[in-house]
């Protein structure tokens, strides 16, 4: 029972914040209720016993990604006036894109009335059960090519990422640290010994 | 006594937890206070001053009640909020930054085989909530509408999302150490005296984990969120009385947190060091004995590190903290972290079986 009212809790936080992302009128309100509806989704995947996943979520997503996220929508000024005005125009594309989303849910939910249930439900299981352990052995074991691959997309996303903002401007002017660590006093300071000055 | 005792065991496990975490909170705040004091004691004996020595509890202990006396100045001061501020948020902000800091004691084992939650992912646990706390200086730097308040807070964004990547990558080390994500385990696993410990076979990983933790805490030296030369208070500079002791709070606990964290991670946790000794060396007398007080001491000794920090180190630049961060602290634990995945493969050190 208790898990079921607290499901009940956080999905309806879960889609207020979700509503507030799109409505708030203040660009930073929006990134924060991003971060709420991330973190309640972190609870309800707890409620499921995913909580390596819910972790992670919550380790990615906002303790990294919406970080900066927030930095960037805070740094630059942006114009509502100027963001909102497709609003109306585009919002059939909105309304097609929430109905197949709805049309995706409903068709989980009919599969369960059904009875062709394909996900695992039900039984809890056993406290020892490590469900870090297990996605760790299966990710490095059965999955570890799909696990490479993915790695390496990532890290081609990474490079392409910094290759696209790289910007060489000339008569820059940079600190070179090397040699801002190789200084020694020897060749920045020069000690003067002279007699003191008598009045005549 | 006896049925006060009978009481409690019969009591179900919620109160058990809600008790030792009502107990936990109210320990780690006097800390926190008398740590404060602390620092000024010890930062004033190595710059040859005395140090708060005026306030006295009942006539007693001089400089003893200094917390006490500063807490109630700042409770009675008045909290002012900037024009144009974002009130909601403004108030927000001190709070979201200290709940990480108590949060992520839940899964720290504070005795032999008791943490207050024993979860276990306890690791990732620690990492994503000590990654919330940057949320609380990023809101209060835009919040306060000031520019100071507003550098120093993407400063410290930028600083902290450095260096959780090294910390979280140390902490990839210990994991493979321990082989289990669980705090309890980690620390169990590392029984055997002073050398079994973490510390031994992870030196560099410990190095990088500390220095992420200063970082991580903007303690000096890497305090440029609040560089005063620069950019007066940073994040903090429009909030006054009790707001702004709650940021000071949050400081002192997260430094209490990083200390507990390292000893847990690295040197054992509430292990003894006398642990595995033979008898004449005092392996079976009463030192021997793990507990909580071992947590208390190795905490105690690296807190100290961070007062002789401030006290000794000058702030770095900008810079210069983000190339250590990401050109030397990050490679480093990739490479030790290498070193360590041949260790396990020839099975040296801990890896024997």
């Amino acid at each position: 029972m208790l898990p079921l009212i607290l499901f009940y809790i956080f999905a309806t936080i879960l889609v207020m914040a979700a509503v507030a992302v799109i409505v708030s009128r203040n660009p930073v309100y929006s990134a924060l209720s991003l971060v709420l509806c991330f973190v309640t989704s972190a609870a309800i995947w707890l409620l499921i016993e995913a909580e390596f996943l819910a972790i992670v979520l919550v380790l990615v997503y906002v303790g990294a990604v919406m970080v900066l996220f927030l930095f960037v929508v805070m740094m630059i000024d942006i114009n509502l006036e100027e963001l909102r005005a497709g609003f109306t125009r585009f919002a059939w594309l909105g309304w097609i894109m929430a109905g197949a989303i709805v049309l995706e849910i409903a068709g989980v939910v009919l599969t369960k009335r059904l009875g062709i249930d394909v996900t695992r439900g039900g039984a809890p299981l056993p406290a020892n059960y490590s469900n870090t352990q297990e996605l760790g052995a299966l990710l490095y074991s059965k999955y570890a090519y799909p696990f490479e691959i993915a790695a390496m997309v990532l890290l081609v996303a990474i490079i392409a990422a910094i290759a696209l903002t790289l910007r060489h401007r000339p008569n820059l002017k940079v600190q070179d640290v090397g040699r801002q660590v190789a200084a020694r006093a020897s060749e920045r300071v020069r000690l003067v010994k002279m007699d003191s000055e008598h009045r005549e | 006594m006896k049925s006060l005792g009978n009481l409690w065991l019969q009591m179900p496990p919620y109160v058990h937890s809600t008790a030792i975490t009502l107990l936990l909170t109210v320990v780690l705040i006097l800390s926190v206070a008398y740590l404060t004091l602390w620092e000024r004691k010890v930062i004033g004996w190595m710059q040859m001053r005395i140090g708060p020595n005026r306030v006295r509890i009942f006539g007693f202990l001089p400089g003893m009640g200094q917390p006490f006396a500063d807490v109630i100045k700042l409770l009675i001061k008045e909290i002012v909020i900037p024009a144009r501020a974002n009130k909601i948020l403004f108030r927000l902000a001190p709070a979201i930054t200290l709940i990480p800091a108590f949060a992520a004691w839940a899964v720290v084992p504070i005795a032999p085989g008791y943490a207050i939650a024993n979860v276990d992912a306890g690791l990732l646990y620690v990492l994503s909530l000590t990654s919330m706390g940057v949320y609380g200086v990023i809101l209060a730097g835009w919040a306060s509408n000031s520019k100071y308040a507003f550098l120093g807070a993407m400063r410290s964004a930028a600083q902290m999302v450095a260096y959780e990547i090294a910390m979280g990558f140390a902490l990839v080390g210990v994991l493979m150490a321990a082989g289990s994500l669980n705090l309890g385990t980690i620390v169990a696993q590392q029984h055997g005296g002073p050398l079994a410990w973490n510390w031994f076979w992870l030196l560099p990983l410990l190095v990088v984990y500390f220095i992420s933790g200063v970082a991580e805490t903007n303690r000096a030296p890497f305090d440029v969120a609040e560089g005063e030369s620069e950019i007066v208070a940073g994040f903090h500079v429009e909030y006054s009385g009790m707001a702004f002791a709650l940021f000071f709070l949050a400081e002192y606990a997260n430094m209490i947190l990083i200390a507990g964290l390292t000893a847990v991670f690295f040197f054992g946790g509430w292990l003894s060091p006398l642990d595995g000794f033979p008898w004449w060396l005092g392996g079976t007398s009463l030192l021997a004995i793990a507990g909580t007080h071992w947590l208390l001491v190795k905490m105690f000794v690296l807190l100290f590190l961070f007062l002789w920090f401030r006290a000794t180190f000058p702030r770095y630049r900008y810079d210069q903290i983000m190339r250590l961060g990401w050109k030397f602290l990050i490679p480093a634990t990739l490479v030790w972290i290498g070193v360590e995945a041949l260790l396990s493969w020839y099975q040296v050190g801990p890896w024997k079986h």
